[in-house]
């Protein structure tokens, strides 16, 4: 398994640096065919790693590469680690990221930099497998970073636009304020327990119970800080409540990117690194708390804002950080196998809705505004397929008697009844935020579908189809002014090309099946996980003892948010705008996300700026300047003056302080 | 008789003349120059005078040094005096404060 | 190896192509400068490679009697081994970097080149006046660079410079002569084992810190790195930033600490006060920089007050992790100033509004400069992250507020040096003659190539460096025991079984 590993890990890596460096020298085709190649070896290589531990006939094991720090009592190393939380996170991982690959080759095709594009995926594949194989924390730090780089570096691949630089540099910041708590977690770790390596960590954490430690100040719980300031780093990276705003931003970056980075992968990180650290997490019920709270409040949060969005790519972003939510809530409440098995799921229906959007998007010029969309049914058939195969996953359909459906049902069913069993008052309230936001999850991705592939065409109003249809028909008559009665302008949406439609299909199986296929492994079976998470027997057990309106609740509200979309969208479509009408107020709230961006803003942006410019005119300038050098300049100046009409010149002043100093100096020596 | 006092009497005032003429003056650099002179006399008389009542030929043979440096110092000064009054016009002291800060 | 004077051979070098320098022509003296500084960076490899990793504390060592028991006292250990490594490493590509250089060239190479001497022996010194002078005199070659090749402002920048120093360094010759008076010596190593009465360590560690603090550069008295920075011709900013500003970390690691453990104890919040302020406030002000060096120069100050707390946290994590934020910043600073030094001689001006989309024309100098930035935020797999990271590791040991204040860095650190790269690399191209500047010449691509191996070799494996420091660092260590701070963390075991790892890891709390 070693080297298997180390093709894994380091082929991406390889192909990063070689599509790169060579960029240019070596033309589109080399890179795009080294990278993706390394990527479906890597994911080929994968498989067999997860199917061998879902067999139940693999041990963890860890690969040693590289010494990287030794420091007094501190040593870390580069290794890689693989137990089943690994290969979980690698099958997923390297199956997007190979399937991403490939429908970049149709969907990037007339970009001018693909080499670059390629290789910084390849790149981000590498840190992210570098982070979930992590065996110490400063590696999973490392990967950490380094998907934070390839995050800011592919946010901001179109560079030439002011809205993607800006993006990007605020996906690096946001997400470096977690890390600010990450590195302090891991200072904190190291001070406590003397290591950095993730197992020795997770097997003394039992010995925390009760201990306290100062921290800025206070007293507090040992394991409840530690927990939290790890939590804050999760919440940067997976986008949770209050810092989330860069997520939404990001989709300014290629659709395959955020399908890769902000919705199967990177996004996730920050459960993963939840679910690694579950011992720990487990000795602090307040940290428990926390995650379960800020994991439902995200899920509501992002689901309310989604169903106002009408860029396509946003209401799938807020999608996946209500979805997130739900994972973190699963692990706040005890249940990360439930957590780990939406975040393979999800990474699946995801990467597919985004897949998807792409493909309308490519299909519709990149028009990305919902408002010119419609009836695109007929037109893109396979897309249309694909994309429904995905909503039917995250909406969580299926037969709850024969515990059959899509991946999304099992999932999400498996957290819901979780938080109901676990019965303290923060998984009672999770459960209810989580039935709600599953109502609203159903309700915005049926909106999405209805008002992209049902009713008329709408996109004859669109600038982007307008350039479309004029760059097309160039130099020949004016025809095409003519207004077309049917609201398409005279364009016609083709269907993607099949490099992007195999992982649309490919994707669409896993929407479909990975929920059966692999509920039981990661549900009920405690020797799949062997130790690889905080694995809650009793929990388990209790999930199956709620009662049935438990069991239906997700079902049932999946129905009413599909009704709801079908009235809203289908039956009466000026139902919508009246209800934004009515809400007013709250419905502007919502649509601007909360205000978030704008609370921010005024909060830590405005105030860092003009404190730099005090700081720099004031302090800097005013202060230390000008009492400072400028200030002894200054004083020198002015005693030189002073000084300077003691020489008058003249010799008889001269010849009277002579003759003054003489007889002082005369009468000293008499007299003293 | 004519004690030490005297000639020490004389000398001090010859003394005090050269120094007051030196910055009481405030006309011609001359009689800077001229003060001087006063003075260097004033300590000649001192030296002669020590010299003649102690026996010791050391005071009079250090008049005699004082002599020749007091002769060259009124010829140098003289002759910056005369190029300064070619250069500036005048001697007046109050004129010559070229050294002012 | 034993009997050859390397280290003096090391100061020869550059001393006798400075003399050469002086009188050749200026495409001769540019030749004369790059051999000899080659000459001493294989001189250097040579050095380190025939270092004695766990051997002697001092290796090398030389000593000659010169006159009234002043001696000619050389001999480094591992700090002082991989300081020197990074000025041998520098100048080279220093000396590349002034091909823009037209005034005066041979004068120039031979301030360049005495600038080397002085630096090295610096850190080779062993006689405590023999660093006093190694380490004044640098003043002068630099002060020459900055007031004669300078920009515009240049003299105004360079009596800054040369006034604030000063004013420490008589403060701390005063300090130097009451020592050699008291302990009857002026050999460092012995130095650095005598014993000073505390009430006495309280007057000579101010002294030595009056000094230090200003060449480190501490707020509030860094002031002068920027106004230098913005006039120094361009290898001078690398050496400034890559070399002298380490100075003030040498001092302190050499002199401060193990001379005076009980005053460093108690001037600890002091330090500790001045480097968060530092930490925030300059980082804020290079967020709103209009000027690529000023922005640079004032993220230098943030990056150094890493290494004072690092310095003063009183055990091995902090002191490695400074003196690797050390070595680091010599790279990853030198190389931006490097970076920014580039486009300068294409369009001269530093003004980052005149830049923009240089990444369509120049994509391998984004590629350089991407690395650098990254190097400077503290991306892990770059030098800097390892140095960063230690450094914290070891604060967090005395004080989490402190180590919270100081991580804002991280934060900080990204926004302004993404901030500066978006506007300099990203975006459309709005200046016609930025969008026309050609890519890295084969002579730039020898000055950043280099750097960009050491900042990577650095950050992905750092035990090469630091594996010669460690036995000075344990040593060290050691020695600042007995005035260690207790730490704030203090954990309390609870009903669990009392966990063996937490007394192991209270290191400094005793």
């Amino acid at each position: 398994m070693s080297s298997s590993i180390l093709i894994i890990v380091f082929g991406p890596l390889l192909a990063a640096i070689v599509a790169g460096l060579g960029n240019r020298m070596i033309g589109n085709v080399p890179a795009k065919l080294v990278t993706t190649g390394a990527l479906f070896a890597s994911c080929i290589l994968s498989w067999p790693i997860f199917l061998a531990f879902v067999a139940g006939d693999a041990v963890a094991s860890v690969t040693p590469v590289l010494d990287w720090v030794r420091s007094g009592t501190m040593e870390f190393a580069w290794a890689l680690r693989v137990d089943a939380l690994t290969a979980v996170m690698l099958v997923v991982i390297t199956t997007v990221s190979a399937l991403v690959h490939l429908y970049s080759w149709g969907y990037m095709d007339e970009d001018p930099d693909q080499p670059r594009f390629f290789a910084y995926l390849s790149l981000f594949t590498f840190a992210m497998l570098m982070l979930v194989t992590a065996d110490n924390l400063v590696q999973m730090f490392f990967g950490w970073e380094g998907v934070g780089l390839a995050s800011y570096l592919l946010i901001g691949f179109w560079f030439r636009k002011p809205s993607a630089n800006a993006a990007a540099i605020k996906a690096f910041v946001v997400n470096r304020v977690g890390d600010l708590g990450f590195m302090l977690g891991i200072f904190g770790i190291y001070l406590v327990f003397g290591t950095v390596s993730i197992p020795e960590i997770l097997s003394s954490a039992p010995s925390l119970a009760g201990s306290t430690i100062g921290f800025l100040g206070m007293r507090v719980d040992t394991a409840t800080v530690l927990c939290l300031l790890l939590f804050i780093g999760a919440m940067g990276k997976s986008a949770q409540l209050g810092l989330h705003t860069w997520l939404p931003d990001a989709m300014e970056g290629p659709t395959p990117v955020s399908a890769l980075i902000h919705a199967a992968t990177m996004v996730t990180a920050g459960v993963f690194m939840v679910c690694r650290m579950s011992p720990l997490f487990e000795m602090s019920p307040v940290a428990m708390g926390v995650v379960t709270f800020i994991g439902a409040a995200t899920c509501l949060f992002a689901a309310t804002v989604g169903t106002t969005q009408w860029d396509i790519k946003r209401v799938i972003a807020y999608s996946t950080c209500s979805q997130l939510g739900y994972m973190f809530f699963a692990a706040g409440v005890g249940a990360y196998n439930a957590a780990m098995f939406h975040l393979f799921t999800h990474a699946f229906f995801k990467a597919l809705l985004f897949l998807g959007a792409g493909s309308v998007i490519h299909a519709m010029h990149h028009e990305q505004d919902m408002h010119f969309y419609g009836g695109l049914r007929k037109k893109i058939p396979i897309t249309f397929w694909a994309m429904m195969a995905g909503t039917l996953a995250i909406t969580g359909v299926g037969v709850v008697q024969l515990h059959i459906g899509f991946a999304g049902f099992h999932s999400k069913d498996a957290i819901l009844e979780a938080a109901y069993a676990q019965g303290g008052e923060m998984g009672r309230a999770a459960f209810w935020i989580g039935t709600f936001s599953a109502l609203l999850t159903s309700f915005y991705s049926w909106r999405l579908m209805f008002l992209t592939f049902w009713g008329k065409p709408r996109w004859g109003e669109s600038e982007h189809i307008q350039h479309a249809v004029h760059d097309a028909h160039g130099h020949d008559a004016h025809d095409h002014h003519a207004p077309t009665s049917d609201g398409t302008a005279g364009y016609h949406p083709h269907e993607s090309p099949w490099v992007m439609l195999i992982p649309l299909i490919v994707l669409s199986i896993g929407a479909v099946a990975a929920g059966y296929l692999f509920g039981p492994a990661f549900l009920q079976s405690a020797s799949f996980w062997n130790g690889a998470v905080a694995y809650n027997e009793h929990l388990m057990h209790a999930m199956h003892e709620v009662p049935t309106l438990v069991k239906y609740a997700a079902s049932i509200v999946m129905a009413l948010g599909l009704l709801g979309a079908i009235y809203a969208y289908v039956l009466n479509k000026d139902v919508p705008a009246k209800v934004a009408d009515q809400l007013g107020p709250i419905y502007r709230f919502v649509y601007r996300k909360w205000m978030f961006d704008e609370l921010y803003h005024y909060l830590f942006v405005v105030p860092a700026f003009w404190l730099g410019r005090v700081f720099w005119n004031k302090v800097d300038i005013g202060v230390i300047d000008r009492f400072g050098p400028d200030g002894a300049a200054w004083v020198v100046v002015q005693g030189a003056a002073v000084a300077k009409k003691v020489q008058s010149g003249y010799l008889y002043s001269y010849a009277l302080v002579m003759l003054l100093g003489l007889v002082a100096a005369i009468s000293w020596v008499i007299f003293a | 008789m004519i004690g030490i006092e005297h000639f020490l009497i004389v000398s001090s005032c010859l003394f005090v003349l050269g120094v007051l003429g030196i910055f009481l003056n405030r006309k011609n650099v001359l009689i800077i120059l001229m003060s001087i002179e006063l003075i260097l006399l004033a300590v000649n008389l001192n030296l002669v005078a020590f010299s003649a009542f102690l026996g010791d030929l050391t005071g009079q043979i250090f008049a005699m040094f004082v002599l020749t440096v007091a002769a060259a110092e009124a010829a140098i000064g003289l002759a910056i005096l005369v190029i300064y009054f070619r250069r500036r016009g005048t001697i007046a002291v109050d004129d010559v404060n070229r050294m002012k800060g | 190896m034993s009997g050859f004077p390397i280290l003096s051979v090391m100061l020869l070098v550059p001393l006798l192509g400075a003399l050469v320098c002086f009188f050749a022509s200026a495409s001769a003296a540019r030749t004369i400068a790059l051999v000899a500084t080659t000459v001493d960076l294989a001189l250097g490899v040579l050095l380190w490679a025939n270092y004695d990793i766990g051997g002697a504390q001092w290796q090398f060592t030389e000593r000659a009697s010169l006159f009234a028991g002043f001696q000619w006292a050389l001999g480094i250990d591992g700090i002082a081994l991989m300081l020197i490594m990074l000025t041998v490493f520098l100048m080279p590509i220093c000396i590349l970097a002034s091909a823009s250089i037209e005034k005066r060239v041979g004068e120039y190479m031979a301030a360049f080149l005495f600038m080397e001497v002085l630096m090295i022996g610096t850190f080779a010194a062993q006689d405590l006046f023999l660093f006093y002078i190694m380490f004044e005199a640098g003043l002068i070659p630099m002060y020459l660079i900055i007031g004669v090749w300078g920009g515009a402002d240049r003299i105004y920048a360079s009596y800054k410079f040369f006034l604030y120093t000063l004013l420490g360094s008589v403060l701390m010759f005063i300090a130097m002569l009451w020592m050699a008076n008291t302990a009857g010596t002026t050999d460092i190593p012995t130095l650095m084992a005598y014993d000073f009465a505390p009430q006495a360590q309280t007057w000579l560690w101010l002294a030595f810190f009056a000094s230090f603090a200003v060449k480190m550069p501490m707020w509030p008295v860094h002031t002068w790195l920027p106004a230098a920075h913005v006039q120094a011709p361009t290898a001078g900013s690398v050496i400034l930033a890559g070399v002298l500003l380490k100075l003030g970390g040498y001092g302190l690691i050499r002199f401060s600490l193990p001379m005076f453990p009980e005053a460093s104890a108690q001037f600890m919040w002091l330090v500790f006060a001045l480097s968060m302020a530092a930490v925030v406030v300059t980082s804020l002000i290079a967020l709103v920089q209009h000027d690529m060096k000023k922005l640079i120069a004032y993220s230098s100050v943030a990056h150094m007050a890493i290494v004072t707390v690092g310095l003063f946290s009183f055990n091995v994590q902090g002191l490695e992790g400074a003196m690797i934020v050390m070595l680091s910043h010599g790279l990853v600073a030198g190389a931006l100033f490097l970076c920014v030094g580039i486009i300068y001689d294409r369009l001269h001006t530093r003004e980052i509004d005149r830049y923009g989309g240089l990444s369509i024309n120049m994509p391998r100098y984004a590629l350089f400069f991407m690395l650098f930035t990254m190097a400077s935020i503290g991306l892990p797999g770059t030098s800097g992250f390892v140095g960063e990271f230690l450094s914290l590791t070891g604060i967090y040991q005395v004080s989490s507020w402190v180590a919270f204040v100081c991580t804002t860095g991280i934060i900080l650190g990204a926004a302004y040096m993404l901030y500066l790269y978006r506007r300099i690399a990203f975006g459309v191209q709005i200046n016609a003659d930025a969008a026309a500047m050609p890519d890295l010449s084969l002579r730039e691509w020898l000055m950043l190539g280099p750097i960009a191996a050491a900042v990577l070799w650095m950050g992905i494996y750092p035990e090469s460096f630091m594996a010669p420091m460690r036995n000075d660092i344990a040593l060290l260590d050691a020695r600042l025991e007995r005035a260690g701070p207790a730490g704030d963390a203090l954990v309390r075991a609870g009903r669990g079984e009392p966990p063996a790892e937490d007394a192991a890891a209270q290191e400094g709390a005793h």
